[in-house]
């Protein structure tokens, strides 16, 4: 039976390269023309709004609003950076865009790394149910409690225009917590900790001053996704931030796109969107791999 | 010592009696750690939701007493022509942009996970670069895509002979499309880097093994590729289903709070920030939030059950 079944695998083995010839030997190549047509025109639709964002940027509006477009760069720079700080004081928002969303990051990294490593490493009473609980809070959309959220920021615990109010509320997410347990429970082995008690090391140091030091690259990607999220965050700043010299940037430039005293002048809001757009550009070409590794992480292994 | 002990022998050596209270205290130091969560948690989420559901009863604009008025906003809802206009806008525009969203991601991921393709890296890139930046900020930049006398789109239209897109004007019917357009950009890379995680996670020699069973390419995408890939498949729709529901950056920065002509453009996440924060109404926005709520996690249930069967655990 056993030798019988060999050979019938054999030869099918043997079968496959005569089947593979029988095929005419132009379609892989029809076949990669087609899809490399295909990916080259997808990554030009996505990469060229940005091309004509910077374009746009260095024009006037006269320059803009004729016919036909002009593809390559004008010479209005100057003239829109100066014009931009008659409607917002463009650096300010953005030193309130770069302080939130630091320290932010910073604060969810030690909440969700902590949090993280206690699903992971410890067996307590009530973890699962915890554990469930906490994954079953990421569905809950946002909206549900957006109006009592706005009414304990605003009128009890007076966080208007301050900070805090975008800091703190989503310090501690869900998802971060759940990645990081994903990416401690792979990376470290309990044969650490349990030797690090043994030498008598308190529990804190052991998550402070051994743990976190190997975190260090999911640290990195999570730290990412946290800080673009924050960085990008609209509707939040939008109602909490109501003076101009608090505004974060996304809401710093709907101001430019809605001023009604000055009308509407692209070349200033498209500066202004480049400006906003570029740290997150380059933060985003310089770790792609790992946002992308860090990504996925929950989705596949989930 | 004692703290070493996660291992079972030591809990069974434990007395009985004692043996839940114990292990809570042995264990106090995850307590601990997990606290800033539930904390948070509590105070920013937990507190909200329920609050809203009491809200949802009231008549409130914050200043005066707060009424109780039963299920009056709730009926008023349900009459309310403009509440049945922003659902059918962000259904509407949720479903017609998740088809080619979805669709595209895979066949693409598809593509770029296959051998034919060499500099996977750029492209991979490439896709993702809409999802990193801000959607004010891209919703910006298509506003002036969509310029209808100066905007680059309806240049290539005319030049192409077709007559020129008036995307916000006549009875507003270009607006849903303006808005879906700009959705599809910005989130089909994340989708596709998404799916293409989970094609790289499926074992190659399934691929090889079809390969000699001399499957084409449509039955090894068919046959195995899409079985393998329906937990991940669960995990886009869930998020997308959430992503659509709560729409907002977008559409309001292309059309305004209102929804543009006739609210061709208002989403259920604009109409909730205009009568929640523009007019004051607490207690009828909070009405609208629990009733989309509820529809959001019914449907992501739902998904579950249809995609999830026996991939749910965590």
């Amino acid at each position: 039976m056993a030798s019988s079944e060999t050979t019938s695998l054999t030869e099918s083995r043997r079968a496959t390269p005569v089947a593979v010839q029988r095929k005419p030997r132009w379609q892989p190549l029809l076949r990669s023309v087609i899809f490399n047509s295909v990916l080259l025109l997808g990554a030009f639709l996505s990469a060229f709004p940005f091309y004509w964002m910077f374009v746009l940027s260095t024009q006037s509006t006269q320059q803009i609003f004729s016919w036909p477009p002009q593809f390559m760069p004008g010479n209005n720079l100057i003239v829109n950076y100066e014009n931009m700080f008659t409607i917002i004081p463009f650096w300010r928002n953005f030193a309130n865009s770069a302080f939130v969303a630091i320290t932010h990051t910073t604060l969810s990294l030690l909440f969700c790394s902590m949090g993280g490593y206690a699903f992971a490493m410890y067996r307590f009473p009530g973890r699962t149910w915890l554990f469930g609980l906490m994954l079953a809070t990421m569905m809950i959309p946002w909206m549900a409690g957006i109006v009592p959220w706005f009414i304990l920021i605003s009128k009890w615990l007076h966080w208007i225009n301050r900070y805090e109010a975008l800091i703190i509320p989503g310090a501690a997410s869900a998802f971060g917590i759940f990645w990081m347990r994903q990416y401690i429970q792979e990376s470290i082995p309990h044969e650490l900790l349990d030797a690090a008690r043994i030498d008598g090391c308190h529990e804190f140091s052991i998550f402070f001053r051994i743990v976190a030091p190997l975190l260090m690259p999911a640290f990195a990607a999570l730290g990412i996704m946290i800080f673009i999220g924050n960085w990008n965050g609209f509707l939040g700043p939008l109602l909490v931030m109501q003076e101009k010299t608090m505004y974060t940037l996304p809401v710093a430039l709907s101001l430019l796109r809605q001023d009604p005293r000055r009308g509407f002048d692209a070349g200033v809001l498209m500066l202004g969107t480049a400006l906003a757009t570029l740290p997150m550009l380059i933060v985003f070409l310089m770790a792609t791999r790992r946002f992308m590794a860090g990504l996925t992480i929950g989705a596949v292994k989930g | 010592m004692s703290q070493l002990a996660s291992a079972k022998p030591v809990q069974g050596m434990a007395p009985r009696r004692t043996t839940l209270w114990h292990e809570m205290r042995r264990n106090w130091v995850a307590y601990a750690y997990i606290a800033p969560f539930f904390v948070l948690f509590a105070i920013f989420g937990a507190f909200p939701i329920l609050y809203s559901f009491v809200l949802s009863f009231q008549q409130w604009n914050g200043i005066s007493a707060a009424e109780w008025i039963g299920f009056e906003n709730y009926a008023r809802l349900l009459a309310d022509r403009l509440f049945w206009l922003a659902m059918w806008n962000t259904v509407f525009i949720g479903i017609v942009a998740h088809i080619p969203i979805l669709g595209g991601a895979m066949l693409l991921a598809f593509i770029i996970n296959s051998a034919a393709i060499r500099f996977k890296h750029f492209y991979r890139s490439a896709y993702f670069l809409p999802v990193v930046t801000s959607p004010v900020a891209v919703s910006l930049v298509f506003s002036t895509l969509y310029g209808v006398r100066f905007g680059l789109i309806n240049w290539i239209l005319t030049e192409m002979g077709f007559s020129p897109i008036d995307w916000w004007g006549g009875s507003g019917e270009w607006i849903k499309p303006a808005i879906i357009i700009l959705f599809i950009w910005r989130w089909l890379g994340w989708n596709m880097i998404i799916y293409l995680a989970g094609l790289q996670g499926i074992n190659p020699e399934l691929y090889e093994v079809a390969a000699i069973d001399g499957a084409n390419l449509r039955q090894v995408f068919f046959r195995i590729t899409l079985p393998l890939m329906r937990p991940i498949i669960l995990f886009t729709l869930v998020l997308s289903t959430v992503g659509a529901m709560t729409l907002f950056d977008e559409p309001y920065l292309l059309v305004g709070v209102t929804g543009g002509t006739n609210n061709a453009g208002l989403t259920i996440a604009m109409y909730l920030y205009d009568r929640g924060f523009k007019f004051a109404h607490f207690g009828y926005a909070s009405a609208i939030a629990y009733v989309v709520s509820a529809i959001i996690v019914a449907v992501s249930v739902l998904n579950i059950r249809f995609f999830g069967r026996s991939n749910t655990e965590a």
